[in-house]
């Protein structure tokens, strides 16, 4: 057996004497791709960071033993000089992160981003370089390159900045490549245009690749190895294949089960329901300003819907596809230029004064970044018990009980009352949040995101919970998300939007299982399949 | 600022392809017209100034000079028999024209008072400004660079205790030092450059190193807090994943990066000292703005404060025009949203 | 995205003070804090002179057994005055910035909340005050207002409203988009309660570090404006008159600037001190934001 390309044996870090990875060993092939798989604390991006010798922070120690090999020769990453590390970041390993709005630096055009490393480590001259930079751009997929290469990075849409990140990081042909959540801030057409781009990439060049992903259907599509991270340490590592078609450790078989896929559509509830909530005609524009003068952008272009009590309408769509200025306008954050919203019998859009306090009430949301919806200096009670002060729905010791039964129902205990919210987890959070949409004693529910930055274990249990809730106390739901996935599993009906406009509605069984629209079809395409791809190359 | 490409099919230079963008007309254009209004609104305040004083500003003036003749000659020389709204437009038309009317202690016209003490004090401002950057770049930088290891909180504590320091004491403990004790320095006076520029310096060194130490220790913490700042920055580590040398990835990703802010604060610096450090001019019988106000203070000679005061104003809002400028030529990002 | 999150949130809230007290530079600026206070509450009973009482043929004494600070040209002890002049000090500075917290909070909370053209206008005012420096600007209302403590204090509370009003409507503009404020709203919750409940409690920690900042500066302009002889008048001390009247004595009593001009120093270097530390306590995230705004003199 040859020697690995990258080797790294009892990995540790520490930040302040804390250990954070404890002791992780893996191996990276030439030419293969290892996917690292772990939810939020897992330490996984520290671990291939410091395995990779880019993590320089104070209070941080790093043990173990990393060795890099290839034909430059073999190099021992752990306690290099910076001196080597520089001779390694670039021509060996390149890198590729999460967010793209912040990997490039704003203030400088493309061609100096791109042409800087090449003349450090190729010696290449600056007219060589660039000629390089065109074609790196080229073969990452950016039209019109000669034009891009004097484009600033705000000049550019997320996916393409990711693009030319990995065109910066392939810029010096290195043997490794590390991806740190490359796909997680991208739409899912734009994340399978990128995951499509590296596989080629890889093909193409022979290099090795190491995939750092929360998300076990995207490592799925791209890894030949997969190591499970936990709380610091490796619970499973094997190929791919036998993750998924066997996993041998209990968080494996969690993380598997609770991943949302397609297929498994909600069974339709009794038809004669009453309608909730009937919107017809949906119109919503915004005054842009740009240096011309300001212009209307409409984000919501004639929408309609009705969902019957007990109800879930999933919209699903892209960034910027409108679907959350449609949340906006239910809950009376944004005022719609034309159309009708109207409860039960009641305009929601037309009514004045007290009646519309009541109304308000009667649609209560919740949002998508639980860390963010809650006032960080208030106690869980107080939040949660916001609603009954302000709409007098119940006082005193009253409303401690009903404080109390409200975190019951969403499986808190009570004694969480007294906390603040950075005493709690995620999901305990996002938990608050719902109790706290019901202490309105809603009719309808906008579920915006709202499990969306969850980690996938959680979000399992939250859908459950959501599910629960709604048979329970017969609440409407409107669910909306970007993952398909999570919509089927909890919508009845479905509504697709495209830059403002509704391209496919439907009930959900119909709308995912037999699409009709293009859009849909690519929607559907673009999301990770449940079952990990095949290489065809592998040896 | 890195120089254009050799094979650039456009061979304009970066700062007049800038220019002439019309992203930057339209932005300098909207500046002024943003200077213009709060300009209105200084001259405003300015001119109220003189309507707050309780009682006859003319009278208090005169004090015991006072005689029928002479205040009304006064009054009708500063204008002030006249109605009210016609004052104010007159002030403000003549404000714009430089006219700021006559000193009620010699009748001479504001705007050559104020052209007098000028140049004493716009030299100690740029000679201050000189001092604190040379203070405050090296050590607000290698400071950020050192970020929680004992050389930072040195440098920290160190401008933390500048910062503290009344500047006018400063002063007179140089004085005590360099003047008093040791003999080496002229305690006070200005001598323009244009006549001995050597003695020009020599006065200008003790009042210079007093304001540009204050200075230096404000724009230190600055300069510090910028740099990490843009040290933090997700394009830094995509920076060092490169392999850059260190002196590429701290000039061309760091420090120019840290440009924005650190103008903005040196900005702020300079319109501070021209504005006048008061007290140190007072203490170094510095012929500036600063000491021309204190004077007419004591002497209630209101136009001269008026338009010292306005003046300094113009000058704060001028230096502001021209951080937006050097913004709009280092940030991409505002020349084309 | 989910991932860093937790960490770049300020973490605990009801330890802030103990936290503040662990760092030991802001701990020292608590500790001279604490004596200054002290000194100006029960000083005037422990100083061993009047602080008026003149000595004209113990004038200029050099430190000594008798008169630990030495004493001025008409024989009065220094250390008596430096007591006696705390007092003012911290009086003039502590009402002077509660006048310009009040009234610049209320100014930026009222901008950053309603935005649009009450915004503009308010922030328009704000931009006029901010194009004078500070003490010029004290200078011009004391000339307005005539010499004296009274003007003093206006005159400083005056020039620092614009500050704080720039503090509290930036913070008010961030909080403001905050989802835990939009998610009140949604709920039908009125804008009254949204401002005292989830926007003031939220942007205090700027607007407190920014208060003790403040009253570092107005320690500082305090003392510029009586050693210009128009802020306390003869014949109460003031540190600033003190050092004003030292100039004449450079050369042969060099403790009449020492001391004063240390008090006034150590008084400032511990507001700031705190501040600091506050602002680590409060608001790590914002550390530039808010420097930007702590302009001085």
């Amino acid at each position: 057996m040859s020697t690995p390309l990258l080797r790294v044996r009892d990995l540790t870090v520490a930040a302040h004497g804390d250990p954070i990875v404890r002791g992780i060993s893996f191996d990276v092939e030439d030419g293969q791709c290892l996917g690292i798989v772990g939810e939020s604390g897992s330490g996984k991006s520290l671990t291939v960071l410091s395995a990779t010798g880019l993590l320089e922070a104070p209070g941080l120690t790093i043990g173990g033993s990393s060795v890099l090999t290839d034909t430059t020769g073999a190099t021992e990453i752990i306690g290099a000089s910076r001196a080597t590390l520089r001779g390694v970041h670039g021509p060996r390993v390149g890198f590729v992160f999460q967010d793209p709005g912040t990997s490039l630096n704003p203030l400088l055009d493309l061609e100096r981003q791109l042409t800087e490393g090449p003349e450090t480590h190729l010696g290449m001259t600056r007219r060589a370089a660039r000629r390089h930079a065109l074609e790196l751009l080229e073969a990452v997929g950016i039209p019109d390159p000669e034009q891009r290469l004097r484009a600033f990075p705000h000049q550019l849409s997320g996916g393409q900045r990711q693009r030319v990140m990995i065109a910066i990081a392939l810029a010096c042909s290195p043997s490794l490549l590390v991806a740190d959540e490359p796909t997680t801030a991208l739409d899912v057409t734009t994340q399978a245009q990128i995951l499509d781009l590296v596989r080629g990439m890889q093909d193409e060049r022979g290099m090795a690749v190491v995939w750092i992903s929360h998300d076990l259907g995207v490592v799925g599509q791209v890894a030949d190895d997969v190591t499970v991270l936990l709380d610091g340490t490796a619970v499973e590592q094997r190929p791919v294949q036998e993750i998924f078609a066997s996993p041998r450790a209990d968080y494996t078989r969690t993380l598997l089960a609770a991943r949302p896929t397609l297929g498994d559509p909600r069974p339709a509830p009794a038809a004669d329901a009453e309608p909730v909530l009937r919107v017809a005609d949906l119109d919503v524009s915004f005054a842009v300003r740009t240096r011309t003068g300001t212009r209307r952008i409409r984000a919501v272009r004639n929408v309609g819907f009705t969902v019957p009590r007990g109800h879930t309408l999933g919209i699903v769509g892209e960034s910027g596809s409108g679907k959350s200025t449609i949340a906006n306008v239910l809950t009376g954050q944004v005022r719609a230029d034309a159309g009708t919203v109207r409860l039960h019998d009641a305009d929601l859009l037309a009514t004045r004064g007290a009646d519309r306090r009541d109304l308000r009430r009667r649609v209560a949301m919740v949002f998508q970044d639980p860390f963010a919806a809650l006032n960080p200096r208030a106690t869980v009670e107080r939040s949660v018990s916001e609603p009954l002060r302000v709409h007098g729905l119940a006082t005193g010791p009253e409303r401690t009980r009903r404080v109390a039964d409200l975190l019951g129902q969403v499986e808190l205990p009570a004694d969480f009352a007294a906390r603040y919210p950075h005493e709690l987890s995620g999901g305990q959070r996002q938990r608050v949040c719902i109790a706290r949409a019901l202490a309105c004693e809603p009719d309808v529910l906008i579920l915006d995101e709202s499990t969306a930055s969850l980690d996938v274990s959680i979000q399992a249990r939250v859908v459950d919970l959501l599910l629960r809730l709604q048979e329970e106390l017969g609440l409407t739901y409107v669910f909306i998300a970007h993952d398909l996935a999570v919509v089927e599993q909890i919508s009845h009906e479905v509504l697709v939007m495209r830059r403002g406009e509704t391209v496919e509605q439907g009930p959900a069984r119909a709308v995912l299982s037999d699409p009709s629209h293009p859009y849909t079809r690519e929607l559907l395409a673009a999301i990770p399949p449940a079952e990990p791809r095949v290489r065809s190359s592998a040896p | 600022m890195t120089a254009p490409a050799p094979t650039a099919p456009d061979a304009t230079p970066r700062w007049r392809r800038v220019r002439d963008h019309p992203a930057t007309r339209f932005l300098v254009v909207r500046g002024l017209l943003h200077t213009a209004i709060v300009l209105l609104g200084v001259i405003t305040v300015t001119f109220s100034l003189m309507l707050l004083v309780p009682g006859d500003p003319v009278r208090i003036a005169l004090g015991t000079r006072y005689t029928q003749e002479s205040y009304d000659a006064l009054r009708a020389a500063s204008g002030l028999d006249r109605p009210l709204l016609e004052q104010y437009l007159d002030y403000v038309l003549g404000a714009v024209r430089g006219d700021l009317g006559v000193s009620f202690r010699n009748g001479e016209p504001v705007t050559h008072v104020l052209l007098d003490r000028l140049p004493a004090t716009a030299s100690l401002a740029l000679a201050g400004v000189l001092v604190g950057l040379l203070v405050a770049v090296p050590a607000g930088v290698y400071a950020a660079l050192r970020n929680g290891r004992l050389a930072d909180a040195v440098v920290r504590i160190t401008s933390q205790v500048g910062v503290s320091v009344p500047d006018f004491w400063m002063g007179l403990l140089l004085i005590t030092l360099f003047s008093a004790t040791l003999g080496w320095l002229p305690s006070s006076g200005y001598v323009p450059f244009g006549e001995d520029p050597v003695e020009w310096a020599r006065r200008l060194a003790l009042p210079a190193v007093t304001v540009g130490l204050v200075a230096g220790s404000i724009m230190t913490r600055f300069v510090r807090a910028a740099v990490l700042d843009a040290i933090a920055a997700g394009w830094v580590r995509t920076a060092r994943s490169k392999g850059l040398g260190r002196r590429v990835v701290l000039l061309r990703h760091i420090l120019r990066n840290a440009v924005v802010p650190i103008v903005t604060i040196v900005g702020i610096q300079m319109a501070t000292l021209l504005g006048g450090v008061i007290v140190v001019e007072v203490v170094f019988a510095w012929p500036g703005l600063g000491r021309l106000v204190y004077d007419s203070v004591t002497a209630r000679d209101y136009p001269v404060i008026q338009g010292a005061v306005l003046l300094i104003a113009v000058l704060f809002l001028l230096i502001n025009l021209l951080v937006d400028v050097i913004h709009t030529l280092v940030d991409p990002r505002i020349r084309n949203r | 995205m989910t991932s860093t999150r937790p960490s770049t949130r300020p973490s605990t809230r009801p330890s802030a003070l103990r936290l503040l007290l662990r760092n030991r530079v802001s701990l020292l600026g608590c500790l001279i804090l604490a004596a200054v206070v002290l000194a100006a509450v029960v000083g005037p009973w422990l100083s061993p002179y009047d602080p008026n009482a003149t000595d004209v043929g113990n004038a200029l004494r050099a430190p000594g057994a008798e008169h630990w600070l030495g004493t001025d040209q008409l024989g009065r002890d220094v250390l008596s005055r430096i007591v006696a002049a705390s007092q003012v000090s911290l009086r003039v500075a502590v009402v002077s910035v509660s006048i310009a917290l009040v009234l610049g909070v209320g100014i930026g909370l009222l901008a950053g909340y309603a935005r649009g053209a009450a915004d503009a206008v308010l922030m328009r005012l704000v931009d006029v005050m901010f194009a004078f420096p500070v003490l010029l600007l004290a200078l011009a209302i004391v000339a307005v207002l005539g010499p004296g403590l009274n003007s003093a204090i206006i005159a400083i509370g005056v020039v620092y409203t614009p500050i704080f009003a720039r503090v509290a409507r930036a913070s008010t503009l961030s909080v403001r988009e905050e989802p835990f404020v939009k998610a009140s709203l949604t709920m039908g919750t009125g804008h009254a309660y949204v401002l005292r409940h989830h926007v003031l409690p939220n942007i205090s920690g700027p607007v407190i570090v920014q208060t003790s900042l403040s009253l570092a500066f107005a320690i500082l302009s305090e003392a510029a404006l009586s050693f210009l002889g128009l802020g306390v008048q003869p014949p109460q001390p003031s540190w600033g008159r003190m050092l004003f009247e030292a100039q004449g004595f450079v050369g042969q009593a060099w403790w009449m600037s020492v001391f004063p001009g240390a008090a006034i120093f150590v008084t400032t270097l511990a507001f700031n001190l705190v501040g600091d530390g506050l602002r680590e306590v409060l608001d790590p995230a914002r550390r530039t934001a808010l420097a930007a705004q702590g302009g001085r003199s």
